[in-house]
């Protein structure tokens, strides 16, 4: 399971290895709501994007 | 099969579809909208060839519409098909669809002006509803008690700097016992559905409405099944009123269907069923 930095505060957010592209957690440390990427491969954090108006049902 | 998973967030009910394929033993391939290039004079991409079938789940409208509409252009099968998509995601297309294939909706008028609005709510009688004709999660729909409230109402729309909004789908507010019904319509059978309870008159579960399990009575399940069978589904959620009078109006389709709620509160598996019905279905 690796551990990838939270881009607000950088502390160590544990992600599982089966985690997908757009899948999303929250930094224990902060609360902040962040989004699993892949960037040229490599897996990253960034913040989860805002609700948009055309969202869900 | 290969079925793909058109996708743009991973919520509770992409994880169950995903586990409830590979338990089946089903090879399954995410794609990740938001990433994909959709080259629409280019060729199919060699990774998304050979799926037997993709399943839309894209929580944006706009992106579900599109990468469906995409996807099918490349020659997949997709569920929900973006006519399907386009439709539902339309309130306005949803009531006269339904309305043609003779399923019970509440009296809907469209106006087109302020003066249009109050000539339209005079006729179907106070309360009223207005709803945005695009929308969801139940935001932006208002119900006017009043000609005054219907007036505030219509002066903010008139102010949104979107046009759609200039259309006023006005319909008459249900005296609801306190609850919605939400049904799941999967290939023309209808396998849960639940009650959905809210002190406001707004019922979403989204909004805080509280999910609980209900009986599928054969009135439901018939209205249901006609209202499914109008929007042209696949896999679609029904929502429904129940009338004073105890009669079924149904008030919206959806066609990428939340169920979270009704897995934890029916025990139902869902996701399973979505996945042997919709493999069923696309190996005939």
């Amino acid at each position: 399971m690796p551990t990838l930095s939270c881009p607000v505060c950088e502390v160590g957010v544990e992600v599982p290895d089966d985690a997908l592209e757009g899948e999303l957690f929250e930094c224990n440390a902060c609360g902040a709501h962040l989004e699993f990427y892949l960037e040229s491969g490599k897996p990253r954090l960034k913040l989860a994007e805002e609700v948009s108006e055309d969202w869900g049902e | 099969m290969r079925i793909g998973i058109a996708y743009d967030l991973v919520r509770e009910e992409e994880r169950l579809l995903v586990e409830a394929a590979k338990r089946r033993g089903h090879e399954v391939k995410p794609v990740f909208v938001p990433k994909t290039l959709a080259r629409i004079d280019g060729d199919t991409p060699d990774h998304l060839r050979n799926l037997d079938f993709v399943l839309e789940r894209c929580v944006s409208f706009y992106r579900a519409l599109a990468s469906s509409a995409v996807l099918e252009g490349w020659g997949l099968r997709v569920v929900n098909p973006h006519q399907v998509i386009r439709d539902c995601g339309d309130k306005l297309v949803t009531s006269i669809r339904l309305r043609s294939h003779g399923v019970p909706i509440p009296r809907t008028v469209i106006a087109f002006t302020r003066e249009g609005a109050v000539e339209a709510a005079r006729e179907l009688g106070y309360p009223v509803v207005v709803k945005p004709i695009y929308g969801s999660w139940g935001r932006l729909m208002a119900r006017a008690l009043s000609e005054d409230d219907l007036l505030d109402v219509i002066e903010f729309r008139e102010s949104m700097p979107v046009s759609y909004f200039k259309v006023h789908y006005i319909q008459e507010f249900v005296q609801k016992p306190g609850r919605d019904i939400r049904s799941f319509y999967v290939w023309g059978e209808v396998p849960v559905a639940i009650y959905r309870y809210s002190n406001r008159w707004k019922t979403n579960t989204a909004l805080g409405g509280r999910a609980e399990p209900t009986e599928l009575t054969e009135e439901l399940v018939e209205v249901t099944v006609k209202a499914g069978d109008a929007m042209g589904g696949g896999v679609l959620g029904i929502d429904l009123v129940e009338s004073p009078e105890g009669e079924l109006y149904v008030i919206e389709v959806n066609a990428v269907v939340e169920f979270r709620n009704t897995v934890r509160v029916t025990g139902y598996d869902l996701a399973g069923h979505i996945i042997e019905r919709t493999a069923e279905e696309m190996r005939r």
